[in-house]
C-alpha cells in the first residue's frame, strides 16, 4: 500500500496501462512540454520523460481537433487518453463527443468501437463562470457515452485503468479540489484527500457504486466533492444520533442503480447532493429512478441539494452559497425527519 | 498520357456504378420505396473515383451527408448500401445509419460523417493511429466548399501539418454549400489557397476530369504513404442534381448547368477514350449491361431483406452490446 493523491494515482493509471500496452498514448494540450505543468492539474507530469513526446503528444489549442484526434485514433487501433484543461472546454467540442464518439458505434450497426478516454477537471474553484461548471449530466444524458467520477485516490486510479481498457469513449470527470496537486497548481480550499493504493495491480470495474458510510435513517448520494459534503454532514448528523448512509456512485453511467434503489428500501429517505445547476440535473434523474422503482419505501419527499440556476460565480462569498456545504445536507436530511 | 497509367474503364465502370446506383436511388424515393433524404453526387463521380482508386481496404475514407459515391468507389457492395437506404437489417448499418451514413470498416469506410466539417479532425486521428502503427496507410477526408469553413476543419488541417500525418483532404467544391454559393462565403477563389497558411501543398485539380484526379491523387497519395504529410486537393465539380430530395434548384440558373453538364465527367471519359480509340461502342455497353445488372441485383436483394425489429434499436449503443 502506499498513500497516494488523486494526481498521483491518476498518474500512475495512466504510466501503468502506458507499459501495458503500446496502443496507449496521451493527447492534450501542456501535458508533455517540458518546464511545464503536466497538464492543468500535474496528471501527466514527467510522463513525458518516461514515454517521450509521441506518446505524451501535446497540442495545439485545438479542443474540437483534440477529441477528433482521440475518435479517430482510437477506430484505427489506438487507444487515447484525451484530455481538457477544464471541463467547461469540453463545451468546444461537443460536436466530436456528443455527435461523433458517442454515435459512431450505433450509426455502423455495433461494428465499429471507439475505446477512447476523455479526462475532465470539474468544479467551483474561484475562476468565476467558465472555468468550473459541473458537467457530468450534460453527458450521461448522451446514449454512447460511460461517464465515470471517482472521488478517491484508489478508485482514480482503478476507474481510469477500466476506461482504458474498455471499448467505448469513457469521459472521466475529475474534481479540481480532489486532486491534491502540488506546487504552483495546487488550490485554495482543496481536500485534497490521500488514499491508499494498494502496490499491486487492480481495476475497479465500470458501472459499480460503493457505500461510504452506512446508515439506516436517511440515503444521502454524493459524488466528487459533494462526495465530501456529505460525508461531512453524516458525521454531524451521527453526533445528532441521525444514521445517514452515504452512497458514491463512482461511474454515472451505467448507473449502480440498485445499489441506490436497496438503500432507500432500507432508510425511506433520500437526498441527493450534486455541485451541478438544478434543473434538468443529474439528481433530478435519481429522484425519478427512485420515485419510478420505489416509490412506496419513501417516508418523505426526495429532495435535492444543488448549485442554484446561476451561472458559477466568482467572489469566495458566493461561490460557498453556491457549491452545496454540508450545512445545507444537513439540512436538508432534517427536512425529511 | 498522365503519369498514373489510369485504369481507364475501371475508372469508367465506377463512375457509371455509382451514377446508375444514384439514379435508380432518385427513382425508388420517388414512388415512395426508399424512406431516407437522398444527398445525390449526380456530377462528382470524378472524385471519388479517381481518388479512392489508388486506396487499398486499410487506408480510410471519410465522408459526408452525400456518401453513396465515396462508399461505391470505396468498395462497400452495392448491395448493402442499397439494402441500408431501404431501412432493412441487411444494410451496411444494420438500419441505424441510413443514407447519410453509410460505411463498412471491413472496406476502410467508417459510418459517413454527416456533420459539416466534422470528418477532418476524425480523419487526423485515423491518419495520426496509421502513423503510429506503421502500416503505411493513408487517411482521406472528404467535405464540400461548405465545410472548409467550419473551424473543425482548421483545426484538423493544422494539426495534421504540424504532425506531418499521413492525410489527403479532398474539398469538392462543388460551387454551393446546399444553396450558398461559394462567392458568398468566401473571399478567395481557390479554397486550397489556405493550404499555405498551414504549410501544406494546395492543389486545384478539375473535378469532372476522372484523369486529373486520378493523377493529382497519385501524387498527394504517395507523398502521404512515404512519410511527406498531407495536401490540400481541392477538386472544382458541380452538383448536376439538389442539394437534397427537397431541393428545387431555384437559386442556379439553367445556363450554369447546362455549361457544367457539358463538362459531366462520365461522358467525358467516354468521349476521351473513344477519341484516342481506347474503347468500342460494344465494350462500353456491355459495361452498361453489367452495372444495370449490379444495381437490379442490389434494389432485388433490398427489397428481399428483412425489415429490423423495432426493438434492434436497443442494440449496439454500446460496443460489444447485444442488446
Amino acid at each position: 500500500m502506499a498513500k497516494m493523491s488523486i494526481a498521483e494515482a491518476l498518474r500512475q493509471a495512466i504510466r501503468e496501462e502506458m507499459v501495458r500496452d503500446p496502443r496507449v498514448f496521451c493527447v492534450g494540450e501542456d501535458i508533455g512540454v517540458e518546464g511545464g505543468f503536466g497538464g492543468a492539474f500535474t496528471v501527466t507530469l514527467g510522463l513525458s520523460e518516461e514515454f517521450g513526446h509521441e506518446r505524451i503528444l501535446d497540442t495545439p489549442i485545438s479542443e474540437i481537433g483534440i477529441a477528433g484526434v482521440a475518435i479517430g485514433a482510437a477506430m484505427a487501433g489506438l487507444r487515447p487518453i484525451a484530455d481538457v484543461q477544464y471541463g467547461d472546454f469540453l463545451f468546444c467540442m461537443m460536436d466530436q463527443l456528443v455527435n461523433q464518439a458517442a454515435k459512431m458505434t450505433y450509426m455502423s450497426g455495433g461494428t465499429v468501437s471507439v475505446p477512447m478516454v476523455m479526462r475532465a477537471p470539474v468544479g467551483s474553484t474561484r475562476r468565476g463562470a467558465q472555468h468550473a461548471q459541473s458537467l457530468e449530466a450534460f453527458f450521461t444524458h448522451v446514449p454512447g457515452l460511460k461517464v465515470v467520477a471517482p472521488a478517491t485516490a484508489y478508485d482514480a486510479k482503478g476507474l481510469l485503468k477500466s476506461a482504458v481498457r474498455d471499448d467505448n469513449p469513457v469521459l472521466v470527470f475529475e474534481h479540481k479540489l480532489l486532486y491534491g496537486s502540488k506546487g504552483p497548481r495546487s488550490e485554495a480550499g482543496a481536500l485534497s484527500p490521500v488514499g491508499e493504493v494498494p502496490d499491486e495491480e487492480y481495476l475497479v470495474p465500470i458501472g459499480k457504486g460503493i457505500v461510504r458510510r452506512e446508515g439506516s435513517d436517511v440515503t444521502i448520494v454524493g459524488k466528487l466533492l459533494t462526495l465530501y459534503r456529505a460525508l461531512g454532514a453524516a458525521e454531524k448528523l451521527a453526533a445528532e444520533g441521525i444514521s445517514a448512509e452515504v452512497i458514491d456512485p463512482r461511474t454515472l453511467v451505467p448507473l449502480d442503480r440498485e445499489l441506490i434503489l436497496e438503500s432507500v428500501r432500507k432508510t425511506g429517505r433520500l437526498v441527493i447532493v450534486e455541485e451541478d445547476n438544478l434543473t434538468g440535473g443529474w439528481a433530478a434523474d435519481i429522484a425519478a429512478i427512485v420515485a419510478e422503482e420505489a416509490f412506496f419505501y419513501l417516508d418523505a419527499p426526495i429532495v435535492r441539494v444543488s448549485a442554484p440556476d446561476t451561472p458559477a460565480p466568482f467572489a469566495p462569498v458566493m461561490e460557498a452559497f453556491y457549491v452545496p456545504s454540508e450545512e445545507r445536507v444537513i439540512e436538508a436530511v432534517r427536512s425529511t425527519l | 498520357m498522365p503519369q498514373s497509367n489510369p485504369p481507364l474503364l475501371e475508372l469508367y465502370r465506377t463512375m457509371l456504378t455509382i451514377r446508375r446506383f444514384e439514379e435508380r436511388c432518385n427513382h425508388l424515393f420517388m414512388q415512395g420505396r426508399i424512406p431516407s433524404t437522398l444527398h445525390l453526387y449526380i456530377g462528382q463521380e470524378a472524385v471519388a473515383t479517381g481518388v479512392c482508386a489508388h486506396l487499398k481496404d486499410t487506408d480510410y475514407v471519410l465522408s459526408t451527408h452525400r456518401p453513396h459515391g465515396h462508399a461505391i468507389a470505396k468498395g462497400v457492395t452495392p448491395r448493402s448500401i442499397m439494402a441500408e437506404l431501404f431501412a432493412k437489417a441487411t444494410g451496411c448499418c444494420k438500419g441505424k445509419g441510413g443514407s447519410m451514413h453509410v460505411g463498412d470498416m471491413r472496406v476502410g469506410m467508417p459510418p459517413a460523417i454527416a456533420i459539416v466539417g466534422g470528418n477532418a479532425p476524425i480523419a487526423c486521428g485515423m491518419a495520426l493511429a496509421q502513423k503510429r502503427l506503421g502500416n503505411g496507410g493513408v487517411t482521406v477526408s472528404s467535405f464540400g466548399d461548405g465545410a472548409a469553413n467550419e473551424g473543425a476543419v482548421h483545426e484538423a488541417l493544422n494539426m495534421a501539418a504540424i504532425w506531418d500525418l499521413p492525410a489527403i483532404f479532398v474539398c469538392e467544391n462543388n460551387l454551393y454549400a446546399a444553396s450558398t454559393a461559394f462567392a458568398t462565403a468566401f473571399k478567395i477563389d481557390d479554397v486550397a489557397a489556405r493550404a499555405a497558411a498551414y504549410g501544406m501543398p494546395g492543389i486545384v485539380v478539375d473535378g469532372n476530369d476522372v484523369l486529373a484526379v486520378h493523377e493529382a491523387a497519385a501524387a498527394a497519395i504517395a507523398r502521404a504513404r512515404e512519410g511527406g504529410g498531407p495536401t490540400l486537393m481541392e477538386c472544382k465539380t458541380y452538383r448536376l442534381c439538389g442539394h437534397s430530395r427537397s431541393d428545387p434548384l431555384t437559386y442556379r440558373t439553367k445556363e450554369e448547368e447546362a455549361r457544367w453538364l457539358e463538362r459531366e465527367p462520365i461522358g467525358r471519359l467516354a468521349a476521351q477514350m473513344r477519341e484516342q480509340d481506347l474503347v468500342t461502342e460494344e465494350r462500353l455497353r456491355k459495361i452498361e449491361e453489367v452495372v444495370v445488372a449490379v444495381i437490379d441485383d442490389a434494389v432485388a436483394y433490398a427489397e428481399a431483406s428483412p425489415d429490423p425489429l423495432p426493438s434492434d434499436a436497443l442494440q449496439h449503443v454500446f460496443y460489444g452490446q447485444e442488446a
